[in-house]
This record gives C-alpha cells, structure tokens and sequence, in this order.
C-alpha cells in the first residue's frame, strides 16, 4: 500500500506536463494562485461586462456618467439650497465622497449576484469562480476611473487645487477600497448562491450604509455629536471602524482639501447695556483635522482588515464552491 | 508514461433536497431541519486512464457518468477522493458555453477560450484557424445573436477542438451541426487520436464507443462495473441493462407462437415436449458469453412420449428488438429423422456465429410430417455475443479489401 503511494507520488511529480487536481479540500495559495492564473480571463470578463453593459445604446458609456451626476445634481441641490448646508464649494465635498461610494456600492452590487446570474457557465466551464465577483469590481473599477477624469476636468475646470502632499493617501486609499470591495463581492457571490436573499439585502444595507459614511455630511458634524455627549463617546470609535469611512476621509482631505472654513456668524453680544448681534468670524471645521500620518495609519488598518476579510472570503468561496454546480 | 488522468477513489454525494428553501424566509422558518436524501451519484471511483487513449464513459440515463465526466473537468467537485488531470484540460460539456449574444464572434472566441483556460497568446495564434474551421470568416464580426444554431455550435466546437488540449472531456456533443459538419469532427478527434491525445468521452450509445474508444468504464448506480476494451465493457453494460429490468424482449416466444397458432400450431396431444435450451461453446466454463465467429452448439432437452417418424425441426433466432434474425427453413431443411421415444437430446450447431455485439433469443419448433407444430419452446433461450472488433452492426462479415492498379492481380488484405 506504502509503496503504492510513494509510486503515485512520484509519478505526480516526475509528470512532464502540468498536473491538475480536483479535490474536496483546495488550499488557499493553490485558490490564490488560481485566482491570479485566470487574470487574463478577469480581462475579457470586465471587457465583456463592459460591452455588454451599453450595447445597443446611443449614448453608450455616458449613461454610466449620467447616473452620478444626476445623484451628484441632486444631492448638491437639495443639501446646498434646501438643507442649506454650510460646506463650502460643497460639488466638490460631495464628489470627492461620492466616487468612492459609486464604486463600493457598485462593485458589491454586482458581485451579490454574479455567481448566479453566470449560472449557464458555472454549471458547464471550469476555472476559478472567483473571477465572476471580481470581474464586477474590474468593472466598477473602471467606472470609477471614468468618474476620476470627471473629477480631474472638475478641479481644473473650478481651478481649485487639491492638497498635493495628502494625494498619495488616494492611491493607498484606492488600494484598500479594492481589495475590501473584492473580498466583500467574493463573500456575498457565493452567499448568495445558497441564500438567494441576499442581492436584494445588499441593497437595502447599502442603501443605510450610505447614509452611514460621511459623504453628505461631513465627518466632524457626527464627531462633534459625539463629543459633546461624552457617554457616547466610544461611539466615534464604532463610527471610525466602518471600514469605508477612514478611505473616505483621506479621499475627501486629498481631493476637497478645505479642512476649515472662515464664516461671519452674528454672536449675541451685550454692547452698552443692550443685548445686539455682532458679526464675528468663526472658524468652522469641516474635515477631521486628523494629520497625515493618522490617516495613514487609519488606512493601513483598513488595509489589514480588508486583506482579512478578503482572505476569509477566497476560503469561505472554496468550501462552498463544490456545491455551486448543484445549486444552480 | 503516467497516466493522463488518475481518478483515485472518487466519491460524489448529492444531497436530494425534498424542497429547497433558498430564502432568507423559508430558512428562518425551516431552521435546523431541512428534509432531504443523501443521494451517492459515484462510489469510489478508482482509474488510471494512459496518455493518448480514447476512453468512453458508458451508463443508462442517471448512472453517473456525466457526474463523473464533471468531477474530471473540475465543475464538481468530488466529496472525497481526488483526480489528478496532466496537461492543458479542455472540456466539451456544452458547446459555446458563455457565449455572450451581445458579443461578436470574434469576442466570443477569446471569452469562450480564455475561460477553457487558454491564454491569449494561445488563442492569437490559432484565431484564425478557428475561424476558418468554424467556416464563419465572413461573420467572425457579427454579433453572436445573429447567429443559427449551427453556426454557434459550429463556432463553439471549433474554439474547443483548436486549442491544443492534452486532454479533452466530451459529452455527446459530437453530433453537431449538418453531416459534413460532423463528419469534420469525427476527422477532427482521429486527428486527436493520431496525435496521441488523451479523450474521454461521455455517451449511452455503444456503437460510437466501438468505433472511437480504446477502453471503455461502465459506470451503473454510481459504481464502475468494469474498465475494459469496448467489447468487453458493452457487454457488461447490456448485462447491467437486463439486470435492471430492461428484459429484450419477452414476447418473442408468444409472437411466433401467435403468428403460427391460427393456422398449424394446434397440439392436440403432447407427444413431444422441449424441456429446456442450453447453448455450449468453447471457453463456456470461464465466461457467458460468446465471441463473434466463435462455434455455438444450441442443445434441446426432449422429452418424447410417442416415437415420431419424419419429425422436422426448425431453429429461429431472434434479434434484441424481436425481429427474426434468421429461421432454417421449416420442414425441409432438417426433416425426416425420427424421434425415438424418451429423453432426447437434439443438437443444432453453427460452425461459426457471424453476430456482432448483442443478446439473442433462440427459438425451437418441432413439427411432423405433415408441418404440424408438435411443440415450441415456450421461453425464448437467451445468449450473448461480445464483439471484441470495432465493426458496428448486427452480423459479422468478413471483408477484405485490396487497391491495385487496374490490371493487376489482387492482393486481398482482410481488414479488422
């Protein structure tokens, strides 16, 4: 029997040619590396996802511009004119917030379902599964990246200068969305293949998710709410752990770069024994006035957090992809 | 050499699911108990299949076979056990798998491809004689959805079969578009052969395992019956077949009886009675069965109350789907011998029998003088040729060819 297997053995690994297996059990670097031997095929998927998307259509990729500035035109109006929010230049606060959420939201959007909806391939094609939820967030990605250029023509077009020393935190930022999104997408495509709920769940949460990020307001309203209720206060820290908002914040400190703004606020002043309103400057904040290398650290925890929960998500997608074929 | 494919001990469970609850709702509310059967589609599957063969996989409707052929391509996983696949693996389970309607064919072409698992460079290089084997150069850049069937499958078969497989997994697929079509395929897996590729291929038909295969498994309720030479193995699935209540059939006996009973078969007295039908051929002790152009003696216990002058005796053989295969003909060919009283043993024999692959029913009348049906065997006897050959058919005939220039003398060579 021994030899019998040491004779398997080394046949396995005397074999000219590249030997595959399948087996129950996969183990994570054999997943991984899987993953990234079908980056070609990643490719064609996001160009596919792509084509596809706005064939036929004659305003083609504009339609996927129009969404947000359509949500874009809308918020401005509403939170500028109607909630009269004091956020100066706040098109651009917004922006700056907004692109990040755009492509969160998209990429978990389509990776929920992305397993199923490719039911046709899964059930007849082999290859690494997890190409299908990352293939979603290729495709988000490059949406972002359309959305980016809109953003760069904004500041040039308003001649507002970002803070150029905070920008690389938008890269870092950008690599740590990714890889969150990736892991996220990974975790609710196979989740959804068994519980079907989920592509609607998804965006329901995104839906609180949202509101729950400072894109429309700023950061420093929830802190202050905080601070001045010092019982509370751990919750700042809760708030902070939402893994979205440490790469909101560096994007809208690299991007909007206003941390504080001057305004003329009338104060109650007794002058002369009568009670007036006097115009004096106030300095409001707007963004955290975290400096540069807390931001840092705050995305270098994110970075481990979504290189976590990517990892639990490529595992999670290995003991349930035997089933796929079956549930389908 | 190693083996192609190493399947080592594989096993796939499938769980039978009274009703499957995939809602959040249902979940919650059938927590903890979801009623359902544990259903083993393949049991302990264990095959070496060599480098360069042709392998079939062989089974009824629901066996396991595509089970096994989708643990092989890697789409299920097997729930113990493992396969082991050397070299560049493509599959052929659907053809056009992920087709993209919206896409042209040329895009289709790298999507399909690359998700068989080939680079772009590989597909580069052979993009053009896909094309031109799926003869769409003039639609290459259409969309897919303009597309007829035969052109998808075309286009489909095409992206398989040209991209260098060292393995190819098919499943009864090759029957696709129109005969020359196909006829380009069955050329397209010789060419394979001849390049000493490993195929396995899926299919219930065991004629196209005879004429494709080099060993064939059969796979019944999950389990490998045999791996053997296609012969062998078509044997030992019709066996499965009879086992598993697919009797052929069984009316034969009463058919000819009906078809005679109106006119001659009319037994007043028993004088003759056949008491049972055995067959003996040579190698009877090791195996059941006959192999074609083997000698068959069919022997007929009697029992004879009344000694009977000029007593025909008449042989018929059935075919599987109960049509008479061949009958000697009645009352002249083996006429007047007498039948003593008592236990009788009558012996017919064929110096060599020229079937081909199947089970055969042998029926046994015997007459009197005047072409009275004295007795017919009520239950048709059984017996089974293996054909260890390629040719497909029922009856063999041995056939030789020769190509000369036109005045010279043959030279006859018999083919195999």
């Amino acid at each position: 029997m021994i030899t019998d297997e040491l004779i398997k053995n080394n046949r396995m690994v005397d074999g000219e040619l590249p030997a595959r297996v399948v087996s129950a059990k996969t183990t994570l670097i054999k997943r991984l590396i899987g993953i990234w031997q079908a980056r070609e095929l990643l490719l064609f998927l996001i160009r596919k996802e792509l084509k596809v998307k706005y064939k036929g259509s004659i305003l083609g990729f504009l339609w996927s511009m129009l969404n947000p500035a359509i949500v874009l035109g809308v918020y401005y109006v509403v939170f500028k004119y109607f909630l009269k929010s004091a956020i100066p230049d706040f098109a651009l606060f917004l922006f700056s917030g907004l692109i990040v959420w755009n492509f969160f939201s998209a990429a978990l959007q389509g990776s929920a379902s992305s397993v199923v909806g490719a039911a046709g391939i899964v059930k007849k094609v082999s290859f690494p599964r997890e190409v299908l939820p990352l293939a979603q967030v290729g495709t988000a990605l490059f949406f972002f990246c359309l959305q980016s250029l809109v953003l760069i023509m904004f500041l040039a077009g308003f001649q507002f200068a970002p803070a150029w020393s905070y920008l690389p935190l938008v890269l870092f930022g950008l690599i740590d969305l990714v890889i969150l999104a990736a892991g996220i997408g990974i975790f609710l495509s196979a989740l959804n293949v068994s519980l079907r709920d989920i592509e609607h769940l998804i965006q329901v949460l995104l839906q609180a998710w949202f509101w729950g990020a400072p894109i429309i307001y700023s950061y420093n309203t929830v802190y202050d709410l905080f601070l001045r209720h010092p019982s509370v206060k751990w919750l700042a820290t809760v708030y902070l752990a939402d893994p979205i908002t440490p790469i909101i914040l560096a994007f809208q400190r690299a991007l909007y770069g206003h941390v504080t703004y001057v305004s003329l606020n009338p104060v109650a002043k007794v002058v002369s024994g009568h009670l007036t309103y006097v115009n004096q400057k106030v300095t409001n904040i707007v963004l955290a006035t975290y400096p540069y290398h807390f931001l840092a650290e705050l995305l270098v925890i994110v970075l481990f957090a979504a290189i976590a929960i990517f990892i639990g998500a490529v595992k999670y997608f290995g003991n349930v992809e035997g089933n796929f074929a079956e549930e389908l | 050499m190693n083996p192609a494919i190493e399947i080592r001990g594989v096993s796939k469970r499938f769980r039978l699911y009274h009703e499957k609850y995939t809602s959040l709702k249902e979940r919650v509310i059938h927590a903890g108990h979801v009623p359902y059967e544990e259903f083993w589609a393949l049991k302990d599957i264990e095959a070496d299949i060599d480098s360069g063969k042709t392998i079939g996989i062989l089974g009824r409707n629901g066996s396991g076979k595509s089970t096994l052929l989708k643990c092989l391509a890697g789409i299920l996983q097997p729930t113990s056990g493992d396969v082991v696949i050397r070299g560049q693996l493509a599959a052929m389970l659907e053809l056009g798998a992920g087709f993209q309607p919206e896409l042209s064919g040329r895009d289709n072409v790298y999507l399909n491809a690359s998700l068989l698992g080939f680079t772009k460079k590989d597909i580069d290089k052979r993009f053009d004689d896909i094309v031109a084997f799926a003869e769409l150069e003039k639609f290459i850049d259409n969309q897919v959805k303009y597309y007829s069937s035969g052109m998808y499958v075309r286009l489909g078969f095409a992206v398989a079969v040209n991209v260098d497989p060292d393995v190819l997994l098919v499943d009864e697929v090759l029957a696709v578009g129109d005969e020359r079509f196909q006829r380009k395929c069955m050329e397209r897996v010789q060419e394979f052969q001849r390049d000493g590729r490993t195929i396995v291929v899926v299919s219930h038909s065991p004629d196209m395992m005879r004429q494709t295969c080099d060993r064939v498994m059969v796979i019944d309720r999950g389990e490998l019956i045999t791996f053997s030479p296609p012969g062998e193995a078509i044997r030992a699935f019709r066996d499965r077949l009879v086992d598993s209540g697919f009797e052929p059939n069984d009316d034969v006996g009463e058919t000819l009886k009906d078809g005679v009973s109106s006119s001659i078969f009319n037994i007043k007295k028993r004088v003759v009675q056949i008491e049972n039908i055995t067959f003996s051929y040579p190698g009877m002790e090791d195996r059941n069965y006959i192999v074609t152009g083997e000698p068959l003696e069919v022997r007929v216990m009697l029992k004879v109350s009344e000694t009977i002058l000029g007593a025909s005796f008449n042989l018929t053989l059935i075919s599987e789907n109960g049509g008479i295969l061949f009958t000697s003909d009645a009352g002249t060919s083996i006429s007047g011998l007498t039948l003593e009283s008592g236990d009788r043993v009558l012996s017919f024999r064929f110096e060599n029998v020229p079937l081909l692959d199947g089970r055969f029913g042998v029926n046994i009348d015997i007459r009197d003088t005047g072409g009275v049906v004295l007795d017919i065997s009520e239950q048709s006897a059984y017996f089974e040729v293996m054909n260890p050959g390629r040719a497909v058919g029922v009856v063999a005939m041995p056939l030789s060819i020769n190509v000369s220039a036109p005045d010279s003398s043959p030279i006859w060579q018999l083919a195999q």
